[in-house]
């Protein structure tokens, strides 16, 4: 039992954040922290972590922590909160019918959370609108392998990268998105020579590690994938006995890439791309047995994102490259337990343990889990979803661990629907987001190093994630909280679970349930697991045989899951954005991750250190668009798309193509007045997998006019709202507001006041060039710093930072309070010779050094060298210096 | 010594400051070409004025003051006459009279004889305990007076002012600080940094009246109280008047030199009549009298030059004025008040510290700077330059090691 684990050692876990699962080694201080290493032994990160990784240790603070269940915002005992969301949901059920539930799950639960969730929802509520964050992620993926394999199969492992001789990166920023797993590409890169490929419209710290790059047009994907189908047909590179054997469609596939992509100044012209740098890639890729292709959001998040991952895969079906040593597709995995909940079907168009709607799997599931109302049809998907709450046909919602008012396209739109629920359940780690702010019903669900349980990363790898923390206030793991409002709802029988191992059990039992090996998820070898047999389990890929062993690889046999057990060559028709940029939106608006912040930064934003990377939220512009557009570097610009607008931090960047805009989805309002990108992003779907087209919604940018720029720093946070732009961000012993304003105040000192702590103030005035500066001190320590400047350039906040660490400010450090960074010069202590600003030490220093006049120390420093007013201290101090000195001359 | 042919007689009227520096910078241009004579008013040898506060507060010994000992003189074969103000000159016979009627000719003048202290003309302003600050004796009188204890008005907020008004409160004698303007150093300070200065004066224990005229001087044969215009009354045994100075022209006037508020001289600080030059406090160059040390002691430099007959000229000075004793640190230099000007402020209360860069075109045109005057000879070094400083504009406030640190 977690209670009684021993604090002092190190436990192993997993990773919370990216789809890597990296191994984490936690050390609990005995205080609520912990010391964070990564874990030598994991295999996805054989001890590596990246910079949100190291600094998980500095969120688990319970500053920002819901720890106790509420009701209308007024916290309330456990039992009443229950009682509410089980009435809740019965009174719903019987006056609109169970389909008028539903669940917005997350990537981010344990495997264990999701599969009760489902369970609950599938089985015994009867609703089949149980869906997830993670159809935001990779659910275009999902639909790309269950069409191609016949089920959701990454056939490939992370040891694939290094084992490589070519490694592709399609739509992926993995230095960022996938650090570890992207240094573990760069070390085989450095030792063996791996060329590596870039391809995503935006030159990213991923391209400058690439050996070359194709910086594609938006939607294009398809068209470049295709062509080197034919290129490889050409050439005569194909398997031609794999494609025989093991697979089928080719004909139909080839037909169609010749059709439309089957020459490279074909491709080369529709992709945007340089002929030779087309043939570069054909040829490396035609050239190298062992090539591994990975994908990521670029793919996904996109309205042909199945067609886009069908036509990289085709690749590698039509030349047998796949599930061998070095050579494969690969997902790349945007969370940590995706996987996890595609698992246990948390997604709407799946039912269980891969299992789907048909009436054979209906059954054997209801058998399996004795349900009363299983759920007849899949359900709605993410977006459909959310449309559905906005047209009142869902009139309860519980989401679990995700914040889809900032997340989900048309962000606006969504918050909007929330608002109109007869009930919005929110299981949650943070008392405060946007998604919890609008909840009847706020639930404290443990959080990481809390919780107990598995999850799945990109490479099919179970780990454990094991509790090294105490649960603070009444928080309850997930699962607790589901099986709870069932028990209340009259199932406590189906869902009597003891522990998160008695879950996992039964989970890994129906994976093997009648399962015949037509199921390619099958972790039944691990449903006999004991408690301790479960807490000890060591990081596991599936299929697991009943021995207990895991599988690395799958396919290179050339079996597929298809009915026929063949393969499918999917036929892809060239893609583009499924909105064409017009006069009015002639920019194609692209989003995705930052280095040091996770989705919308309710963990990662309580780290100081990952906030100095970025701190606030931007879009990046081609230079050229930007001069056109009048948008200076730091200045801000208003985004518009028909669906919302936000307000950001203009950053010109070479690294953009022309018409291309690049906006970070982690802002919400919690943080920042208008920066979430959400709000922008078309709620336009993928046919096959409801993965919303979220890089590539047509856009304009205009210049926003502003009079002042400035930051506060403050240790006390200070009230934002109000002024015309401003975001968040956390520093030690306080946090930061950047912002802009949009008129002059009348008096900066009467504006100043209201927005600062009250205390000993310093200003800094030069009203021509429009700065000014306060800093605000109590008791001699720093309490606030505040910058304005009529242009964006202001000093550098780094070392302003620094000076909260300290006590007291002392008399030079004061007034570079002002400077922005240390002003210099020695401190002289006080003045001795006016004329020309002798201070003290200098006298003393002077002194030091053999001075033993009035007239010596003139010669040195020139004090007393003009008016001479000072001359008699000057022999004070020359006369207490040598007698001082006596007794040491003595000896 | 031996005796040469007949060497130019150089007599100096005035033994101050600046007819010291004058007499030292001559000595190192051309020693042993001149007769020197010395005549001074007072009966010691030049002493440093500025210093005046500073043995009135006990904060040094009378000898600190001393600039140079009656020996110094004699070992540089000058004749040093103290005591005995010269009363005429006789610029056609080339003679200056002393008061005890001896006559001492010349070959070549310089008059030193620095500034007079304005006695305002109040009813009972020859009563007993009403004194000006301006000599060695005054300060006699004023240690004599604060032993008794008794309170003191001091009549001036300028520089001379505070500064006797700080002497004597450190002698704990409870003194009330008299102006008639609405901020202290108003010739100085702008009213924010005369605000700031104001605070740290009655920090320090001195009462400040501003916008207060003194009407009348009460008392029987003695002091016992000062009355303000608005009727006020400050029960008192002490008045100091600290108003201000006029240049002193008498002995000038007599020999029919041309005079305007001061003595009139040129870039070689001669005056209308040749072999005759003024220096310091007396002189008037270029429209402008100086009353400070700075400019008194580059005109000494000057005027030794010009009668060695080396090439050389006086400019006029920036004028930069320190607070020196008050134990507030005050600089002020170039125009600081800065009317359609810009200006870049920076206000440190809680350090008692102000600092106000006014800049006009580009360049630095005056400051003020009260509490922290650290990197006060830059800011007049760039006032006198006229360099430009847009290029360091954001780093002015924050001295030359930033600014330079900034490249």
């Amino acid at each position: 039992m977690p209670g009684s684990r021993k604090t002092s050692s190190a436990v192993r876990t997993t990773c919370p954040y990216c789809g890597v699962g990296c191994g984490v080694l936690a050390t609990p201080d005995g205080e609520g922290g912990a010391v964070i290493g990564g874990d030598p032994a994991h295999p996805a990160n054989f001890g590596r972590l990246c910079s949100k990784g190291a600094a998980l240790g500095e969120t688990l603070g319970l500053e920002t922590r819901l720890l106790h269940p509420e009701i209308e915002g007024r916290r309330v005992g456990w039992d009443q909160a229950l009682d509410r969301v089980a009435g809740g949901l019965r009174r719903i059920s019987q006056v609109h019918g169970p389909e008028s539930i539903a669940f917005y799950l997350s990537g981010q639960l344990l495997t264990e959370d999701y599969y009760v969730a489902n369970k609950l929802a599938k089985g015994f509520i009867g609703t089949p609108h149980v869906d997830t964050n993670s159809r935001l992620c990779m659910s275009s993926s999902v639909a790309g392998h269950r069409r191609a394999f016949g089920a959701d199969v990454v056939p490939q492992c992370y040891d694939d990268v290094e084992i490589a001789d070519l490694v592709v990166l399609a739509g992926s920023n993995a230095a960022w998105c996938h650090p570890v797993l992207f240094q573990r590409i760069q070390v085989a890169r450095a030792e063996r020579g791996v060329r590596v490929v870039t391809i995503d419209p935006r030159r990213t710290v991923t391209s400058e590690g690439a050996d070359l790059h194709l910086p594609i047009k938006a939607g294009t994907d398809s068209q470049l994938w295709n062509g080197l189908l034919c290129w490889l047909a050409d050439r005569a590179a194909l398997d031609w006995r794999f494609v025989g054997d093991c697979t089928e469609g080719f004909a139909a596939a080839i037909a169609v890439a010749r059709a439309a992509s089957g020459s490279v100044a074909d491709v080369a012209s529709q992709t945007g791309l340089d002929v030779s740098d087309v043939e570069t890639f054909y040829t490396w890729w035609t050239g190298t047995d062992r090539v591994v292709s990975c994908y990521s959001q670029g793919i996904n998040q996109s309205a042909q994102g199945t067609d886009k991952v069908n036509a990289i895969i085709n690749c590698h079906l039509a030349t047998g490259r796949i599930g061998k040593p070095g050579a494969g597709p690969l997902s790349l995995t945007g969370q940590p337990n995706a996987m996890g909940g595609r698992e246990v079907g948390g997604l709407a168009n799946m039912l269980a343990a891969h299992m789907g709607f048909s009436e054979v799997e209906r059954n054997r599931v209801r058998r399996f889990w004795g349900a009363p109302n299983l759920a007849a049809t899949e359900g709605m998907k993410a977006v459909q979803m959310f449309d559905a709450i906005a047209a009142g046909k869902i009139k309860a919602l519980w989401v679990m661990g995700t914040n889809p008012a900032v997340s989900l396209p048309r962000a606006d739109h969504v918050r909007a629907a929330l608002k109109g629920l007869d009930l919005l359940v929110v299981s949650e780690n943070v008392a405060s987001n946007d998604t919890a702010n609008l909840a009847h019903v706020r639930l404290p669900a443990s959080a990481w190093g809390e919780k107990d349980g598995t999850v799945t990363n990109s490479e099919r790898r179970i780990s454990r994630q094991r509790t090294f923390l105490a649960s603070p206030g009444e928080v309850r793991p997930d699962w607790w909280i589901l099986s709870q409002v069932a028990a209340r709802l009259g199932w406590a029988g189906a869902f009597s679970y003891r522990s998160a191992a008695d879950i996992f059990r039964e989970h890994a039992s129906l994976s093997g349930f009648e399962n015949d090996g037509a199921r390619a998820f099958n972790i039944s070898g691990l449903s006999r697991m004991t408690e301790a047999e479960y807490d000890a389990l060591a990081p596991v890929q599936w299929p697991v045989g009943k021995d207990g062993a895991g599988t690395e690889r799958l396919f290179a046999d050339g079996e597929f899951f298809n009915t026929s057990g063949r393969a499918r060559i999917v036929a892809i028709k060239p893609g583009a954005p499924a909105v064409p940029t017009s006069r009015d939106w002639p920019f194609v608006l692209n989003t995705g991750r930052v280095r040091d912040q996770w989705h919308t930064m309710t963990r990662t934003g309580l780290s100081a250190r990952l906030a100095v990377h970025i701190a606030e939220p931007f879009v990046e512009i081609h230079p050229g668009d930007a001069k056109a557009l009048g948008l200076g570097q730091g200045t801000l610009a208003l985004v518009e798309t028909e669906h919302g607008s936000a307000t950001l931090r203009v950053m010109s960047s070479g690294n953009q193509r022309p018409g291309a805009l690049f906006v970070p989805i982690h802002w919400s309002g919690e943080n920042s007045s208008a920066g979430r990108v959400g709000a922008l992003v078309q709620p336009i779907t993928d046919p096959f997998s409801g993965q919303p087209e979220a890089k590539a919604t047509p856009a304009r940018i205009a210049a926003l006019e502003m009079s002042h720029f400035g930051f506060v720093l403050s240790r006390r946070s200070i009230a934002a709202r109000g002024l015309a732009y401003w975001a968040r961000s956390h520093m030690p012993c306080g946090s930061v507001v950047h912002f802009a304003l949009d008129a002059w105040p009348a008096s900066w000192e009467v504006w100043s006041e209201r927005l600062l702590p009250e205390g000993e103030r310093l200003t800094y005035e030069d009203e021509r060039s429009q700065q000014y500066r306060v800093a605000v001190l109590s008791n001699g320590r720093l309490d606030a710093v505040l910058y304005v400047a009529a242009t964006p350039v202001l000093p550098s906040i780094e070392w302003l930072k620094s000076c909260f660490a300290l006590s007291e400010i002392g008399p030079v450090d004061r007034r570079s309070l002002l400077a922005g960074r240390p002003v210099g010069g020695a401190d002289e202590g006080p003045v001795v010779c006016a004329c020309f600003q002798v201070g003290r030490k200098r006298i003393d220093a002077a002194i030091a050094e053999g001075a033993c006049s009035a007239q010596d120390i003139g010669r040195v420093t020139r004090a007393g060298t003009n008016c001479g007013s000072c001359v008699p201290e000057l022999k004070r101090l020359a006369a207490s210096a040598s007698q001082a000195a006596l007794p040491e001359a003595a000896e | 010594m031996t005796t040469t042919m007949a060497r130019e007689r150089l007599v100096l009227v005035g033994n101050g400051m600046a007819g010291l520096k004058f007499l030292e910078e001559v000595l190192e241009l051309a020693p042993g070409r001149f007769d020197i004579t010395v005549i001074g008013a007072e009966p010691e040898p030049a002493y440093n004025r500025v210093l005046l506060s500073s043995l009135l507060a006990g904060e040094i010994a009378a000898g600190d003051v001393t600039l140079k000992s009656r020996a110094w003189y004699g070992e540089h074969g000058i004749v040093l006459k103290t005591g005995q103000p010269a009363v005429a000159l006789d610029s056609a016979r080339r003679e200056v009279v002393l008061a005890d009627g001896v006559t001492v000719p010349f070959d070549v003048l310089v008059l030193a004889t620095g500034s007079n202290p304005i006695r305002l003309d109040l009813p009972g302003q020859q009563l007993s305990g009403v004194t000006t600050f301006r000599t060695l004796a005054d300060v006699a009188d004023l240690k004599a007076a604060a032993g008794a204890k008794t309170a003191a008005v001091v009549i001036g907020g300028g520089l001379l002012g505070i500064e006797a008004a700080y002497g004597l409160a450190r002698r704990r004698v409870p003194v009330t600080l008299v102006h008639l303007m609405d901020r202290l150093m108003e010739r100085q300070l702008d009213a924010e940094g005369a605000a700031l200065l104001k605070d740290a004066l009655e920090a320090r224990g001195i009462k400040v009246l501003l916008q207060a005229q003194t009407r009348a001087i009460h008392g029987e044969g003695a002091v016992e109280s000062v009355e303000l215009a608005d009727g006020r009354r400050i029960a008192c045994g002490l008045v100091v008047m600290a108003v201000g100075v006029r240049p002193n022209v008498a002995l000038a006037a007599t020999g029919g030199l041309q005079i305007g508020r001061g003595i009139l001289v040129d870039d070689r600080l001669q005056t209308s009549v040749a072999d005759i030059h003024a220096i310091g406090e007396c002189v008037e160059h270029r429209s402008g009298c100086y009353g400070l040390v700075e400019p008194a002691y580059e005109q000494a430099r000057v005027a030794a030059a010009a009668i060695v007959n080396k090439p050389v000229s006086y400019l006029g000075s920036v004028l930069a004025t320190n607070l020196k004793v008050s134990g507030v640190p005050v600089f002020s230099a170039g125009d600081f008040e800065g009317a359609g000007a810009e200006a870049i402020i920076v206000r440190d209360h809680g350090a008692a510290s102000y600092r106000k860069l006014v800049i006009r075109d580009g360049r630095l045109a005056g400051a003020a700077l009260v509490g922290d005057t650290g990197d006060a000879l830059w800011y007049a070094e760039l006032i006198r330059t006229a360099a430009p400083v847009a290029a360091f504009r954001e780093a002015l406030a924050f001295g030359q090691a930033f600014a330079e640190a900034m490249g």
